[in-house]
């Protein structure tokens, strides 16, 4: 059996037809509603890569994206679905900002701090969900739903503390101090753009610690047997429970670290929320097209970043920005089907070989 | 084998260029009419100190950046964008909107419509007045205007301010005239210098008209609490209001629905808000946000735009009451219609600011 591995065998294969499939179906729409998609993907093309500040720009979107992907894949990684890093997310956000407000301190320490508390009320948000499950067999697909909210709620409550609350108009925080901020304002903003920051670097890291913490540690082990079959896993002398609230606690920690990086390199504020942001609920998308992997959370999330960040520009040519949801849709899509497609290759290389 | 790649490549490019084709004429066609008529009014070369010659429209773009609400808001958003397509249609200038969609988006959009090289970049509403204010200084070349604030003061920002306050007082008077329990009530999207004028104007309106009104007020302390409206909404009614002006946004809308249900009489805001409720909203406070892009849309051609605040207000056409006036009697028309010559004589002053208010009518507002 030392057959040499065929293109088919690769997951990312099917992961860059489906992105192919989505491009088609989203030009058929583009079409249905009298818009070039040729204008309107140029647009988006353009739109990303033609000035290096557009590529900033589209790194710095896919910064949250990337954590809130690793989130989710991780949970997915334990046999968790982590429907919650919406609200990890928003809670990260929160605490980020806080600190980030209230506490003075020198600046890489003061960083540190944001991000340190960011984790912490992430995780808690995950641990409260998990213990639910455990303790009591509350689903945690709904109570993560619904923490979603208690988070959305709770944000929109927080900021409106005097102490966090911006003078004068608009529904705000106050600006993160500079001594929070993550961006890099040595550089020259109208080459780079005024959100040029060093969070990718740590999305990066982090992918990279996650991948090893999964594929190389005993708990990451423990975490990927629960996964595979949590009876058996137990039959082996680990504890599920203990894993599960242990998986659950990474992951709303890696989404809570998520709304830092948003918040110190791009917003540097929480505004009154009017509706769910969606951080986390891309993450989905991104740990599906990323398989989970954490290092294929990083490219999945820098194409869902530029995606945004093109597709943002899209009304310029007068297509509706919403097409890149329908895209994304459609890939996500693919991708969860694409084991039909798998199934149908090796039948047809089965009979090959038969022949 | 070649063939066939040729073939298919030649193919891919024709159907390519037809395409481009369509796109293109598309554009060259737009704006015709109006730029002939524009240049035979172009020479205008009487102040040299101001920019003030008339530009080709054709040439002047203009881009807009709504808030997280969007384009189709039924509110601002949605009227700065009809406000700007009208200028498209009849003064030929081009148009852009682009949406955000969260509060971070703000930056990168405006960023993105200096890019595309506009003329002037409108940003609606004033929860952009931060990112508003750092590009304006970052591109001191590049003009804005800012819909709603007041707070930005350079040289390239034209700030849009509405006198919301008459709109409200006008609205105040229906109310007052309109209740049978003489008891009206008031919801508040958010208690800040800019959004209690609403209430002074509301207040003053009502107690000129009907003295003895009570007046319930409510601070919904959000603008996307819908169900939050409705509640309050609902306990006012309890409390015997038959009238309910909203400034509350999104939340306004669970106070129309609430009104609704009760049957009762609802006021809207911003726009003609009939629309929802056509049984329930009686008038709305409406601020014509699209007139003020329209203008600011003609001043570029002309060159007139001045920085600094400007102020829309009942004169000028800048705030009314709704079109919409089929649930009002002809008494309330009449003493509505009298009021607005008045205020616009400056017979009537509607007071705006918590001094001017308390100073008249005494203590009774208590939002602020």
């Amino acid at each position: 059996m030392n057959k040499k591995k065929s293109l088919k065998d690769y997951d990312i294969v099917f992961t860059l037809i489906a992105i192919l499939i989505g491009f088609a179906v989203g030009a058929i729409m583009l079409v249905i509603a009298k818009i070039s998609p040729i204008d309107a993907y140029k647009t988006l093309f353009d739109g990303v890569f033609s000035k290096p500040k557009f590529m900033i720009w589209s790194i710095v979107y896919a910064t949250p994206l990337i954590f809130t992907g690793l989130s989710v894949g991780f949970s997915f990684r334990t046999g968790v679905f982590n429907i919650g890093a919406e609200g990890q997310f928003v809670v990260g956000t929160l605490a980020a900002c806080a600190v980030g407000i209230l506490v003075d301190l020198p600046s890489p320490l003061h960083i540190l701090l944001c991000f340190v508390a960011a984790m912490v009320a992430g995780a808690i948000w995950g641990i409260i969900v998990a213990y639910l499950k455990v303790k009591f067999g509350i689903n945690e697909v709904l109570s993560m739903i619904m923490f979603n909210w208690l988070a959305f709620y709770l944000s929109n409550y927080v900021m409106n503390f005097a102490v966090l609350h911006k003078e004068g108009g608009g529904e705000a925080t106050k600006d993160i101090l500079d001594s929070a901020k993550i961006t890099m304002p040595f550089l020259d903003a109208k080459t780079f753009g005024p959100n040029a920051n060093w969070g990718i670097l740590v999305a990066i890291a982090v992918a990279i610690l996650i991948y090893f913490i999964i594929n190389k540690t005993t708990l990451g082990y423990q975490l990927r047997a629960v996964g595979f079959n949590r009876t058996a896993a137990e039959y082996g002398g680990i504890s599920v429970n203990r894993a599960v609230m242990t998986a659950m606690a990474i992951s709303g920690g890696l989404a809570g670290l998520g709304g830092a990086m948003q918040l110190m390199g791009m917003s540097m504020r929480i505004s009154q929320y009017s509706s769910q942001e969606g951080f986390g609920f891309d993450g989905i998308t991104v740990a599906l097209i990323g398989a989970s992997n954490p290092i294929g959370c990083i490219f999945a999330g820098l194409f869902y970043g530029a995606m945004k960040y093109g597709g943002s520009k899209l009304n310029l040519v007068g297509a509706p920005s919403e097409i890149i949801k329908i895209i994304m849709g459609c890939i996500v899509f693919f991708i969860a089907i694409s084991h039909v497609f798998k199934a149908l290759f090796s039948k047809k290389s089965l009979k090959k070989e038969v022949k | 084998m070649k063939k066939r790649v040729l073939a298919l490549a030649m193919a891919a490019v024709l159907a390519m260029s037809s395409l481009v084709a369509c796109g293109s004429k598309e554009k060259a066609e737009e704006p015709t009419g109006a730029a002939t008529t524009e240049e035979t009014a172009a020479p205008a070369e009487e102040a040299p100190a101001e920019d003030t010659t008339a530009v080709d429209p054709s040439t002047i773009k203009i881009g807009m950046v709504t808030d997280v609400g969007g384009v189709n808001d039924g509110s601002f958003n949605q009227s700065s964008w009809e406000g700007l397509q009208r200028a498209q249609v009849e003064l030929g200038i081009e148009a852009k909107y682009l949406e955000s969609k969260t509060d971070a988006d703000y930056t990168p959009n405006i960023e993105t419509l200096i890019d595309d090289e506009c003329d002037l970049v409108i940003c609606v509403g004033y929860m952009l007045a931060d990112a508003t204010k750092a590009a304006a200084e970052a591109y001191p070349e590049q003009k804005f205007a800012i819909i709603d604030d007041a707070s930005i003061d350079l040289p390239n920002v034209t700030n849009l301010m509405f006198a919301q306050e008459q709109a409200s007082y006008l609205v105040g008077l229906v109310a007052g005239m309109t209740t049978e329990t003489k008891t009206v009530g008031f919801v508040l999207g958010m208690a800040s210098e800019t959004m209690n004028k609403f209430g002074y104007g509301y207040l003053a309106g009502v107690l000129d008209a009907n003295k003895d009104a009570k007046i319930l007020q409510y601070n919904a302390n959000n603008f996307g609490d819908t169900a939050g409206g409705k509640s309050a909404a609902t306990s006012m009614i309890t409390n015997g209001a038959d009238v309910i002006f909203h400034a509350a946004g999104g939340t306004g809308i669970g106070v129309i629905e609430g009104c609704k249900e009760n049957g009762i009489k609802a006021i809207g805001v911003d726009s003609d808000q009939s629309v929802l409720a056509p049984e329930t909203v009686i008038t709305s406070a409406m601020k014509r946000v699209d007139n003020a892009c329209y203008d600011m849309a003609k001043a570029m051609i002309d060159g007139t735009v001045v920085a600094g605040i400007k102020t829309y207000d009942l004169s000028i056409g800048g705030v009314d009451i709704a079109p919409t006036t089929d649930l009002l009697s002809e008494e309330v028309l009449t003493a509505v219609n009298d009021a607005k010559e008045k205020i616009i004589a400056g017979e009537v002053t509607v007071p705006a600011t918590q001094a001017d208010f308390e100073a008249k009518y005494g203590d009774v507002y208590e939002l602020d």
